[in-house]
């Protein structure tokens, strides 16, 4: 009798737990533990925020740890988490202008009202394995600063668009409430906003990908950063009830706006245009690659060829998802039994006529044996469906 | 009204973690809007606002968005997996609902309110008041002649069909048959074309006139769309090369059977095989019924078990 397809349930059960093995490992070891994550491995936990659409870096440390640091893994729990929570209401949007900030620079002015504040950044290190950190290493922390950092930094964005050089970003026309990619589902052409929403969201490893190639000459867009600031901002909530807005939390957010030339047309004369970037945490990477594209996809509103994979919406908007391309991807591990089997009978019924028409050609033709053999009928591809 | 024979086949516990479906409410009457939707346009693509569920893309959520929307306490659930229970998605999605929905699951066809697919329709012939759930990865039948969404929207509303029929021609220009033997292109109602999922296209004349009502989910692609019952599903083909079906020169080395859909499993490495049926149900039954020929009380029992559970089959969450 027939049976390996039985069993399925117990094996499902052992492997959760030899997962739970796996992802323990030497239980000699101390476990992790969730503060750690958070304190530890800050980056990781900013990306899993950005990607998951989920601010909360305890729940974003907690599937970091249970996804064993497969990032994309934790990025889909808190996912699959965040779709189960209720919408209490939409903050009044956040405003990096008054963002307390712990770094900001800028590529296009030598020096900014407010200054160049480096901050944390790894851009100045030289990549030498630090074996000190073999083990564990006290550091003292540096002192403060002798002044405090200026407490205007206006955006380096800001200071160009009063001098009309930069395209200024007005709301739409009755300021509509903004499409939300997490209820709808994306339909095309979309909006700026539903475009900005999905690269939030979008895999670090495609926007990156996505960025450099207009960098390469698919769809070049001569971007400046402009201006590149990380900090925290604070969130607002307009409370009907009180009649006016209460700061509910602050958030940690890197911005990136990138400014690219734009010839003009016969409604503006010659500008600077803004590629926008925004991710949660610090991601500056994210956050430059984001404007990148997100600029790259307003070729064809500009008036430019717009013929690269980047300035292609729909190709970009997509196929930006780690969590829908993971799952599609991964998916091919499933039982195509059934698929196979249909593609099967298929290919013996052309092999078999095949053979039975050379058969036939042989006969007529005694000196077969001798002329090359005639050249193989191409196979139909493969069903390229995938299912 | 649950048949009592239905067995409790999940011993798995109702979570009450999570709300009935798992779905909240509102994200419930979002997706029935569109199946009511795509019931009124049969094989039209109606976009919905998929959500992120705890399984991944690829594995079944469209199915299961579905299913979460329609089913109702007192429904009883089958899950299949190229046409067998038993496979590991099949069991893992059944555990899931029944984790959080406690519903009864049956591996039984005819007991069966609901029956959520991947890959294959049941050999027993579906009847009325019941439902078909289908996973659909691609539910675009003309993505492979057109990438863009856009543009194969537009021939949609526009009908314009004719690139498929090229495209099954110059199959049969090249090889003689049509090369196409899964997710088969069909014609609904006379006027949308629309994949059938991946069934081989031997399952494709069962969804003809079925008096089943057909649900198809793509969560990742965030459509959804339907066959209503009693509906005309033709698969596409030509006057002179009329649509045909796989067929095998075996039959099922389990239970004889001579028109399923057959699995073939490789016994050694010198070419051994046979072949068994690939609805692990509908063997088992039909296997069980050979024998009980030979005992026609239990044949008749077997019988009138089967008359009962057909009655009063209106799924719960149709209604809901």
């Amino acid at each position: 009798m027939y049976v390996a397809v039985k069993g399925g349930e117990r094996a499902i059960l052992n492997s959760y737990d030899m997962l739970d093995d796996y992802r323990r490992g030497d239980p000699a070891l101390p476990e992790l533990t969730l503060p750690q994550i958070q304190a530890q491995m800050p980056l990781a936990v900013s990306r899993v925020m950005a990607e998951g659409g989920l601010y909360d870096t305890h729940l974003a440390a907690l599937a970091i740890k249970q996804a064993a640091g497969d990032l994309i893994e934790a990025v889909f729990l808190l996912r699959a988490y965040r779709t189960t929570l209720a919408r209490l209401g939409s903050s009044i949007p956040i405003d990096t202008a008054r963002m307390n900030i712990q770094r900001r620079i800028s590529a296009t002015f030598k020096d900014v009202p407010g200054g160049q504040i480096l901050g944390p950044t790894y851009d100045y290190t030289q990549r030498l394995l630090d074996f000190t950190l073999e083990a564990n290493r006290h550091t003292t922390p540096l002192a403060p600063a002798d002044e405090p950092l200026a407490a205007a930094m206006p955006r380096v964005t800001d200071i160009l668009q009063h001098d009309a050089l930069l395209q200024a970003e007005a709301p739409l026309p009755g300021d509509p409430a903004p499409f939300d990619l997490t209820r709808e589902p994306l339909s095309l052409p979309a909006g700026r906003d539903a475009r900005l929403q999905n690269l939030a969201r979008g895999d670090e490893g495609f926007l990156l990908a996505m960025g450099y190639s207009t960098q390469r000459g698919y769809g070049n867009t001569h971007p400046f950063a402009a201006e590149i600031r990380y900090g925290s901002v604070e969130v607002e909530l307009f409370v009907e009830e009180l009649g006016f807005s209460v700061t509910i939390g602050e958030i940690d957010v890197t911005e990136c706006q990138m400014v690219s030339q734009f010839a003009g047309n016969a409604d503006a004369g010659p500008q600077f245009t803004r590629g926008y970037g925004l991710a949660f945490g610090y991601g500056e990477r994210r956050a430059m690659s984001m404007s990148l594209v997100d600029r790259a996809m307003r070729a064809t509103e500009l008036g430019e060829a717009g013929d690269a994979p980047a300035n292609d919406q729909e190709f970009v908007l997509y196929h930006t998802d780690n969590v829908e391309a993971s799952g599609f991807v991964q998916h091919l591990k499933l039982p195509h039994y059934v698929d196979f089997q249909a593609s099967l009978e298929l290919l013996r019924r052309l092999r078999s006529e095949r053979d039975a028409h050379a058969d036939t050609a042989g006969v007529a033709a005694p000196d077969a044996s001798t002329r090359p053999a005639p050249a193989p009928a191409p196979l139909p591809q493969a069903q390229e469906f995938t299912s | 009204m649950i048949p009592a024979h239905v067995h409790p086949a999940a011993p798995v516990e109702r979570d009450p973690h999570y709300n009935f479906g798992y779905l909240d409410e509102s994200t419930k009457r979002m997706l029935r809007r569109a199946l009511l939707k795509a019931v009124a346009i049969p094989g039209y693509q109606v976009p919905f606002g998929s959500r992120e569920m705890p399984l991944p893309y690829g594995w079944g959520t469209g199915g299961i968005q579905v299913t979460a929307a329609i089913i109702g306490a007192n429904d009883v659930l089958k899950v299949i997996d190229q046409g067998s229970d038993d496979t590991t998605n099949a069991v893992n999605i059944r555990r899931f609902f029944g984790r959080v929905t406690g519903v009864a699951t049956t591996e039984s066809t005819r007991d069966a309110s609901i029956i959520q697919t991947r890959h294959r329709i049941p050999e027993t012939p579906l009847g009325k008041g019941q439902i078909m759930v289908y996973q659909v990865p691609i539910p675009e039948p003309l993505r492979w002649l057109e990438p863009s969404e856009t543009e194969t929207r537009t021939m949609h509303a526009l009908a314009e069909y004719g690139g498929m029929h090229v495209r099954l021609y110059e199959d049969i220009a090249q090889y003689g048959h049509i090369a196409t033997t899964y997710d088969y292109p069909v014609m609904v109602n006379g006027r949308y074309m629309m994949r059938p999922s991946p069934i081989p296209k031997f399952d494709n004349p069962k969804l003809d006139h079925s008096p089943a009502l057909m649900l198809f989910g793509a969560g990742r692609e965030k459509r959804v769309y339907a066959v209503p019952p009693y509906t005309s599903v033709k698969s596409l083909d030509f006057a002179d090369h009329p649509f045909t079906i796989e067929q095998w020169d075996e039959c099922c080395d389990v239970c004889g059977s001579t028109n399923t859909f057959l699995d073939e499993i490789i016994l050694d490495d010198q070419g051994t095989r046979r072949f068994v049926c690939s609805d692990t149900e509908y063997c088992a039954h039909h296997a069980a019924g050979a024998e009980d020929k030979k005992e026609p009380a239990q044949q008749r029992a077997a019988a009138a078990r089967v008359d009962a559970s057909t009655i009063g089959h209106i799924p719960a969450g149709a209604a809901s």
